[in-house]
């Protein structure tokens, strides 16, 4: 790796970690209804939000159905909604390229692909939506699909808090749901999109320009309210672009500079949730060690990634390409990546969006080198280096309790998690949770092998065709909604199990996890002894670790061995052995 | 019920209202206001006429100028996207020979040479509007003939061009294709209109 490289990489994941200490102790204020500065400004918002909703509807106490119950009526709701906006977006306003009405597999795709925060997208853009569907029907649940997240994840803390002692209170779903939109998303994005204007992305309510070039000819250049969607786009974990191209089109990200403003935005939320979670279950200890084990994946991941695309492929050697930096250009697998990108900047990008499931990209992950498109797929597969907006540190808290409960039966300790015992049903509730995840992922991505209407769709073939199905099935399951765009998605086919491998994926594990929290909220906090597991510590950190690539080991490997191994190995193997990888 | 269905009916179109349409608008009202240049797709006006983006990448035909990357889209910006062709895909490895190909045709001195990352690689977006430097000097050589302009100057032109990465570390150095293509008809008319004179 190149000092520049190198230095890239740890400035950015430095700067991400000095924002994420200041902003998780905001999020655990903010949760936990302490003072914050910036009250003045927000309460008379909030109060006027919540006369109008219903004042007593957001002070009543919910226990985990009433929360979880909730929470799904409102996506119910709101996923409805923009099913409707899209379905009749040719008679609404602000449509200025007359886009007719998204057709229904389309819609429904869409509509479960955004309010899961998956953000998968089937369609392009800039040649499907009218500029009042991209507000309203795009815009719209980033916001709000990234603060249900967010909030099923803080009602868990709450369960595991010292507050909870025997108690079955989670707090109050609409009143986090609203603290949650104007406190932690709406107001940074409200500052952060003029900067990333600035920088060079449009926000206009003109749907297109016509240019008439240097050289003769036109050229209809599409923009909108571009930049405004970028902000919540990385903000919130969502990943859907306002163009086909995603963060890779230069209105999305213009310059370096955006490029570094939005990798730090999809970072900061996931990991000041780990500093929140130590505050609000008064151990930062153990916060420390939690954040230490996903920082130490995701700098893995990110390493690996780099390498791969300097490194090349023999193919772009054998095809007379420059693969090494110097003299003025990059080097590496310039296939599917920007100039003003290069190399690393595309790859530190493509692993956090697939890290924190965010699924924006800059770069194309089809065109990636076979093992940095592996790191994508297996942070997905793990979908816990961080993971998304809340639900990424639930994956991780659930791979903890099996780690209690693994080693508490090795070492003949109770095992105890946050001084709660972890019981028969925590582990089956874990365990449901847990396999919801590769059930949905494996099962139909083996159908879709061996039917006509899902091989069709590949836009490659071999190994790399394997690894398209996968990676979107991986993809929508979650929830991070990148993919490997050869593969055509919007067939019925994909749309509609796509859109319920979304639904499961996201609703499946949240439930089951609100679930174990509140059977964990109701127990007896057990006095901390000597026979008790010790899990602030560095060891237990090791070991959730080596918990985590076991189970997703187990799980995933065979997959992994017929789609990018396969290919690794048939590229580099077959060009090593006929003397063309120089 | 009936009750909760309200509530969550009324949490959802205020919602609604607040993000959906008022955050959108409000920052289309602010940013037309104090940014309006790239508010409005940082357009590239010549005698008043929008000659382009950019940001966006267009077509440049001939050897008197430089070219972008390729693009499998045709640097068409109403679909954007790239090849997302496998790393061991053979179209893959067909449409590279090929450009090379075409390439080597038009400028023969190439042949056996290794070329630039960027050159002969379809971008991400299909309208990447940056080269890099590595990549202009080259064609400098062919457009410098082409224009009958002498060599250092066009070079020079390119230098005057590079875009360092941000802060010296981030991302990469760049030329914009549009703005060097752009500094070249300038160099040409100035000469020109000199030649011109008596």
């Amino acid at each position: 790796m190149s000092p520049a490289a190198f230095w890239q990489i740890v400035l950015e994941l430095l700067a991400a970690g000095a924002l994420s200490v200041p902003f998780g102790h905001y999020l655990a204020r903010v949760f936990q209804d302490q003072k914050t500065w910036l009250d003045p400004i927000v309460d008379p918002i909030d109060r006027a939000i919540y006369r109008l909703i219903g004042p007593d509807a957001v002070n009543q106490a919910m226990d985990w159905k009433g929360y979880a119950g909730n929470m799904l009526l409102t996506n119910l709701l709101m996923g409805l909604l923009i099913y409707a906006i899209l379905s009749w977006q040719g008679h609404l306003p602000w449509n200025p390229l007359h886009f007719a009405d998204v057709s229904p597999f389309l819609a429904f795709n869409t509509a479960a692909s955004f309010i899961t925060n998956t953000n998968w997208q089937a369609y392009g853009g800039e040649s499907t939506l009218s500029l009042f569907s991209q507000m309203a029907a795009i815009t719209f649940p980033m916001f709000a699909s990234a603060a249900t997240g967010l909030v099923a994840a803080i009602a868990f803390f709450r369960a595991l808090g010292p507050a909870c002692d025997k108690g079955r209170n989670l707090g109050n779903f609409y009143r986090d749901f609203v603290r949650a939109l104007t406190r932690v998303f709406l107001l940074p994005c409200l500052f952060i999109t003029p900067i990333l204007v600035w920088a060079g992305s449009p926000e206009t309510l003109a749907g297109m320009v016509t240019a008439h070039l240097v050289q003769g000819g036109i050229q209809h250049i599409p923009m909108g309210p571009v930049a405004d969607l970028e902000v919540i786009k990385h903000l919130g974990t969502n990943g859907g672009g306002f163009f086909n191209a995603n963060s890779a089109h230069p209105f999305e990200n213009p310059t370096p500079l955006s490029n570094v403003i939005e990798t730090l935005l999809m970072m900061v939320t996931p990991m000041a949730l780990v500093i929140a979670f130590g505050r609000m279950v008064a151990s930062p200890r153990l916060a420390r060690v939690m954040y230490g084990v996903m920082a130490f994946m995701l700098v893995v991941a990110v390493s690996v990634m780099v390498i791969a695309e300097q490194r090349g492929t023999p193919l772009l050697a054998h095809a007379g390409l420059m693969q090494h930096a110097g003299f003025g250009q990059m080097g590496g697998n310039m296939v599917g990546k920007e100039v003003r990108f290069g190399i690393t900047q595309s790859a530190i990008f493509d692993t956090v969006s697939t890290a924190f499931t965010t699924g924006s990209v800059n770069s194309l992950l089809d065109s990636y080198t076979p093992l940095g498109g592996m790191v994508a797929l297996v942070q997905m597969m793990l979908n816990c280096v961080f993971g998304g907006d809340g639900v990424g540190l639930l994956n991780f808290l659930m791979y903890g309790l099996f780690a209690v409960f693994i080693a508490g039966l090795m070492v003949g300790r109770t095992p105890e998690f946050l001084g709660k015992k972890i019981e028969k049903r925590e582990i089956v509730l874990a365990s449901l949770a847990l396999l919801v995840h590769p059930l949905i992922i494996l099962a139909p991505a083996a159908w879709s092998l061996m039917a006509p209407y899902g091989v069709n769709a590949l836009g490659n073939s071999g190994s790399h065709g394997l690894s398209e199905v996968l990676y979107a099935f991986v993809s929508a399951a979650a929830n991070n909604g990148s993919a490997f765009a050869g593969l055509n998605g919007n067939t019925p086919w994909y749309n509609i199990v796509l859109g319920l491998v979304m639904l499961f994926g996201r609703y499946a594990s949240i439930i089951f996890m609100l679930a174990l929290g509140g059977s964990l909220a109701a127990k007896p906090r057990v006095q901390e002894t000597i026979g008790t597991l010790k899990i602030d510590t560095a060891l237990f950190g090791g070991f959730w670790l080596a918990t985590i690539i076991v189970v997703g080991a187990l799980t995933f490997l065979p997959a992994l061995v017929l789609g990018p191994i396969a290919e690794f190995f048939a590229l580099y193997g077959h060009h090593a052995l006929s003397g063309m990888g120089r | 019920m009936s009750r909760t269905f309200g509530t969550a009916l009324r949490v959802t179109l205020l919602s609604w209202l607040m993000l959906g349409l008022g955050y959108p608008l409000l920052e289309v009202g602010v940013n037309q206001l104090i940014f309006p240049g790239p508010a409005n797709g940082s357009l590239v006006r010549v005698a008043g006429r929008v000659v382009g983006s950019h940001l966006i990448e267009q077509r440049f035909r001939g050897s008197g100028w430089f070219h972008g990357r390729p693009s499998v889209v045709y640097m068409d910006p109403l679909s954007s996207g790239g090849s997302n062709l496998g790393p061991s895909s053979r179209r893959l490895a067909r449409h590279l020979a090929l450009r090379r190909v075409k390439l080597v045709a038009r400028h023969p001195r190439l042949a056996g040479r290794r070329l630039p990352a960027d050159m002969i690689t379809s971008s991400a977006s299909g309208l990447d509007p940056d080269i890099t430097p590595a990549n202009a000097y080259l064609q400098a050589s062919w457009v410098a003939r082409a224009r009958g302009l002498p060599l250092a100057l066009v070079r020079h032109l390119v230098t005057r061009h590079i875009h360092g990465p941000w802060l010296g570390l981030f991302g990469q150095a760049r030329v914009n294709v549009l703005s060097l293509n752009l500094g070249l008809l300038r160099i040409v008319g100035r000469l020109g209109r000199a030649r011109m004179a008596p």
